[in-house]
């Protein structure tokens, strides 16, 4: 199944959860993830199945103006 | 001998928003700085009362270069104000603000809707309902608008405890290119008003605050300067002088010239 983690492509199980993107990218605590433009919270990131071609975002602190 | 204090200052003039006290009336960006250690003493410097942050990919270039920033942030332990810079949708920045109040645990937001990339103007058209939904979803919302009354006006009547016109676009330090609607702005609204984007000198800061704003917000005038730190301290002191002034009751300018010292019994003077 092909879905899309910041940008980059990547091919993920049928029934993968947003838990198992954060696993393949290494993401580093702390962070948040959205999918398809919808915030997902940490409780659901077990829990949230994705579909091919899902756009998801992962981010993380940095400076601000 | 010490001449009483005018009935309107107070020694505890706090900056209150959204029912929270504030020290300082300064809040201070975290970009672009030539180091985080120029950061950390600027802001330990001024003691702004708020910093203000944002959120990028992970795995970024941008992420990478800031991979020691959330533990500055907790030794800083300065609250901290997440934005939506950024973000062109409504929808962009609710999510937005959404994951920063997950990640820094807070519900201030500085809500930034982008209209024009070049000017990096607000899209004012669509701030009211943006901040409307944020609102309704528990947050504190600080919108970055122009100095437009009418969109202040419906900010305000849609939840927004305070507001945050720009100076003059974001960046570019020109100070306010509009006082006649800044001042209007103050006359004919109640709530807080902090002046966000364009100051690019402490006296721009000590003038908005002459003119009653509550606050300012700013980080490129701070941080491209070739000292930071004592910036950052000009900028406190500006902010501090200009809010005394406000609170004095300053004199009203005269058009022609009055003496200050006595004329009476002034020596070699005859009257004709």
């Amino acid at each position: 199944m092909r879905v899309i983690v910041n940008q980059q492509e990547y091919e993920l199980p049928h029934q993968s959860m947003v838990s198992d993107a954060l696993v393949l990218i290494q993401a580093k605590p702390p962070y948040a993830v959205a999918v398809n433009l919808q915030f997902v919270p940490k409780s659901k990131h077990a829990q949230f199945p994705l579909n091919e071609n899902d756009q998801v975002e992962i981010i993380a602190p940095v400076t601000g103006g | 001998m010490t001449a009483p204090l005018p009935q309107t200052f107070n020694q505890a003039d706090s900056l209150v928003l959204y029912g929270e006290s504030f020290a300082s009336r300064l809040l201070l960006g975290t970009s672009r700085y030539p180091s985080p250690q120029v950061l950390e003493t600027a802001v330990n410097t001024a003691k702004p009362a708020m910093i203000t942050v944002s959120l990028r990919r992970q795995g970024s270039s941008t992420t990478e270069a800031h991979s020691g920033f959330w533990d500055l942030l907790k030794k800083m332990a300065v609250p901290v104000l997440p934005n939506t810079a950024g973000c062109h949708s409504p929808q962009e920045v609710i999510t937005t603000a959404q994951m920063a109040r997950e990640v820094f645990e807070t519900d201030w937001i500085k809500l930034e809707l982008i209209g024009d990339d070049y000017t990096l103007q607000p899209d004012t058209l669509r701030l009211v309902e943006t901040a409307e939904i944020l609102i309704k979803d528990g947050f504190k919302v600080l919108p970055y608008c122009t100095e437009d009354l009418i969109l202040c006006q419906r900010l305000v009547d849609v939840g927004c405890q305070a507001v945050m016109p720009w100076a003059a676009p974001i960046g570019t330090g020109q100070g306010p290119l509009n006082p006649y609607a800044m001042k209007l702005l103050r006359d004919r609204l109640e709530v807080p008003l902090l002046v966000d984007a364009g100051l690019g000198l402490p006296s721009h800061a000590c003038s908005v605050m002459e003119w009653g704003f509550d606050g300012v917000l700013l980080n490129t005038a701070v941080a491209l300067a070739d000292d930071p730190v004592v910036m950052a301290k000009a900028f406190a002191m500006a902010v501090e002088a200009g809010r005394s002034a406000y609170l004095s009751g300053a004199m009203q300018a005269q058009i022609s010239a009055q003496a200050s010292t006595p004329l009476v019994g002034t020596p070699f003077w005859h009257q004709t």
